[in-house]
């Protein structure tokens, strides 16, 4: 989608033969002043509030005042020996590692099945991305039914089907499982709703390998199952990436979906419904800043690097 | 020569298989939401869950539109407007940012974008101090100026990729013939970037109805979109199990219309969430 690399320097001469530089400076201030409304904007919303946060979580604020007393780092300390904090982030480690790993893995799979000249293709690539149209709280409300932990006569959900299919080893707790593992099976959901995007970007990364490629390695006699490995899987690495900076950032700020699902079940808890609940109901205004903060650090260190990169690679053009 | 046509036969049938294991997953929940929906009161039991309706009831739809469409209706005057002013800031922010390049414009074009990927956790308190301050915490309108402020970066990034498709010969051409700046977006650009605009549209519209974290603290129970009041419902301990579902298909219904019958536009909108479009 972008513009061809030849046509930039033909531009250039092009304008400055055709545009008496002073319009073209007047038209540049008026470009500059159709953005500066939305620059402002992001700077107060974005990084102004940002910093308003990073100075509520320094602060002594608790109950519904505002109070702006200094207490340095000792919500950032409290947090430290916090249980139900430590709980958030043992959760956020294992949600965010296993939605990775099994996201990637069946958006991986999808793809190279539908990349196997299919009948109905366009068909599966629908039912496969139509879950991203809903919203995280439908699909909580959804899955905790699907889920219901409920054995015996009372069994329901997909224990149902398991105890009807003769897979009774199958029946478990779901969320409902002891910690830490309950977290493990939101999971489910979570994959249910994101795996047509990873599925997406890789079928875009396997259409933009020529074909001539793959018949290259067929002439030299290798088998399919080669090919992925040693020639397409290499050249998918770029989408890998992208795909778990964009679902590693989804999932470390998991939010809706825990609320649908948890229904305030501690067990289940992350630092996203954490700070909801510790600033809005509990009026824990300073520690609450502290775990947007401790939010931003985490996700900041994922984007970070790869909005700077993206902006050095469109630079070079 | 046969045994290498066996395998090949052994090897579709294994795809297909696995495809059609993998649609079995990705319907089951619809499944479930639209035989629930249309049970009786009557023949509603956990215990019977995936088992199909006797006939067409319409109870449950009846009372969780009766308990929802304020909330839908909230929903609707909060997402459309906002959407479309989404969409018209973004088309020139992303004119400018794709044509006219000025100092410093990739950083800050960065920065912008910076904003799409923060947890809104860490700019909450500030947001509602901030709201309550202007006297719109509690109401549409503050709730519609929220996403059309943290829809900029987003809106922005998809309609400058979308124009840097448009060659910059074709605007010099529109120049010879004496267009200005606005001559060129309202005759050229503007014209070509209709199916930029059904992108942005469609992406916001999606973001702003699904969105519960800005909603459940910048609105009261009056002004509930339609995510708070069915996650409400859903914890609520006298309304049952099959009202919720029916509720749940009721608040998915429009976005997954949208999907269904613009559905390559919602892919490219997903897509520039990838950064490169």
């Amino acid at each position: 989608m972008s513009a061809t690399p030849a046509a930039a320097p033909a531009a250039k001469t092009a304008r400055r033969v055709h545009i008496p530089n002073s319009l073209e400076t007047t038209e540049r201030r008026i470009a500059i002043g159709l953005v500066v409304p939305s620059i402002i904007a992001i700077a107060i919303f974005v990084y102004g509030f940002i910093g308003w946060s990073v100075r509520v979580s320094v602060s002594k604020w608790t109950g519904l005042l505002a109070d702006y007393t200094f207490v340095g780092l000792a919500h950032y300390i409290d947090l430290l020996s916090d249980r139900r904090f430590g709980i958030d982030v043992r959760n956020t480690a294992i949600f965010t590692v296993l939605f990775l790993i099994v996201c990637l893995a069946i958006g991986l799979m999808l793809a190279i099945l539908l990349d196997q000249r299919i009948k109905g293709e366009n068909l599966f690539r629908s039912i496969f991305l139509f879950p991203m149209a809903i919203s995280f709280i439908v699909t909580g409300v959804v899955w905790r039914w699907l889920m219901n932990p409920a054995t015996g006569s009372r069994i329901s959900g997909i224990n149902l089907i398991f105890d009807k299919l003769g897979l009774d080893f199958l029946i478990n707790q779901w969320h409902l499982t002891s910690p830490p593992w309950g977290i493990a099976f939101v999971v489910i959901p979570a994959v249910w709703q994101m795996s047509g995007f990873t599925m997406a970007l890789y079928l875009g990364g396997l259409r933009s390998i020529s074909e001539d490629l793959r018949e290259a390695a067929r002439v030299d006699g290798a088998s399919e199952f080669q090919i992925y490995r040693y020639i397409i899987l290499p050249l998918l690495r770029p989408v890998t990436l992208s795909a778990v900076i964009i679902l590693g950032h989804i999932s470390l700020k998991i939010f809706d979906l825990i609320v649908a699902i948890s229904q305030n079940n501690i067990a289940l808890d992350v630092p996203g419904v954490y700070m909801w609940r510790t600033t809005f109901d509990g009026n824990n205004y300073g520690e609450g800043a502290a775990i947007g903060i401790f939010m931003l650090v985490t996700v900041a260190v994922l984007m970070v690097p790869y909005l700077v990169n993206n902006m050095k690679a469109e630079s070079d053009i | 020569m046969s045994t290498a046509r066996v395998q090949h036969s052994l090897t579709r049938i294994l795809i297909y298989g696995l495809l059609i294991l993998m649609t079995m997953f990705f319907l089951m929940p619809i499944y479930v939401l639209v035989v629930t929906g249309f049970k009786s009161f009557a023949e509603v039991d956990l215990q019977r869950l995936w088992a199909l309706p006797s006939g067409i009831y319409f109870d449950n739809f009846i009372a969780a539109f009766d308990k929802l469409a304020p909330n839908l209706w909230n929903s609707l005057r909060l997402v459309i407007p906002s959407s479309i002013i989404s969409s018209m800031i973004g088309s020139i922010n992303g004119y400018v940012f794709s044509k006219y390049r000025f100092r410093y414009s990739n950083v800050i074009f960065t920065l912008i974008l910076f904003g799409m990927f923060i947890p809104y956790q860490s700019i909450l308190i500030p947001l509602v101090q901030f709201m309550e301050w202007l006297g719109l915490r509690g109401s549409i309108t503050g709730l519609l100026l929220v996403h059309v402020i943290y829809g900029i970066p987003i809106t922005t990034l998809i309609f400058r990729n979308y124009y840097e498709g448009i060659p910059t010969e074709v605007l010099e051409a529109g120049r010879i013939d004496g267009a200005d700046m606005f001559g060129l977006y309202r005759f050229i650009v503007f014209p070509l970037s209709i199916p930029g605009f059904v992108v942005v549209l469609i992406w916001q519209f999606t973001q702003a109805y699904n969105d519960f974290l800005f909603a459940v603290v910048l609105t009261r129970n009056t002004t509930w979109p339609i995510t708070v009041a069915l996650n409400n419902l859903a914890g609520s301990q006298i309304v049952q199990w099959n009202v919720q579902m029916a509720g749940a298909l009721l608040a998915a219904l429009p976005t997954l219309l949208i999907y269904i019958l613009l559905g390559k536009f919602f892919l490219r909108g997903l897509m520039a969430g990838a950064l490169k479009g």
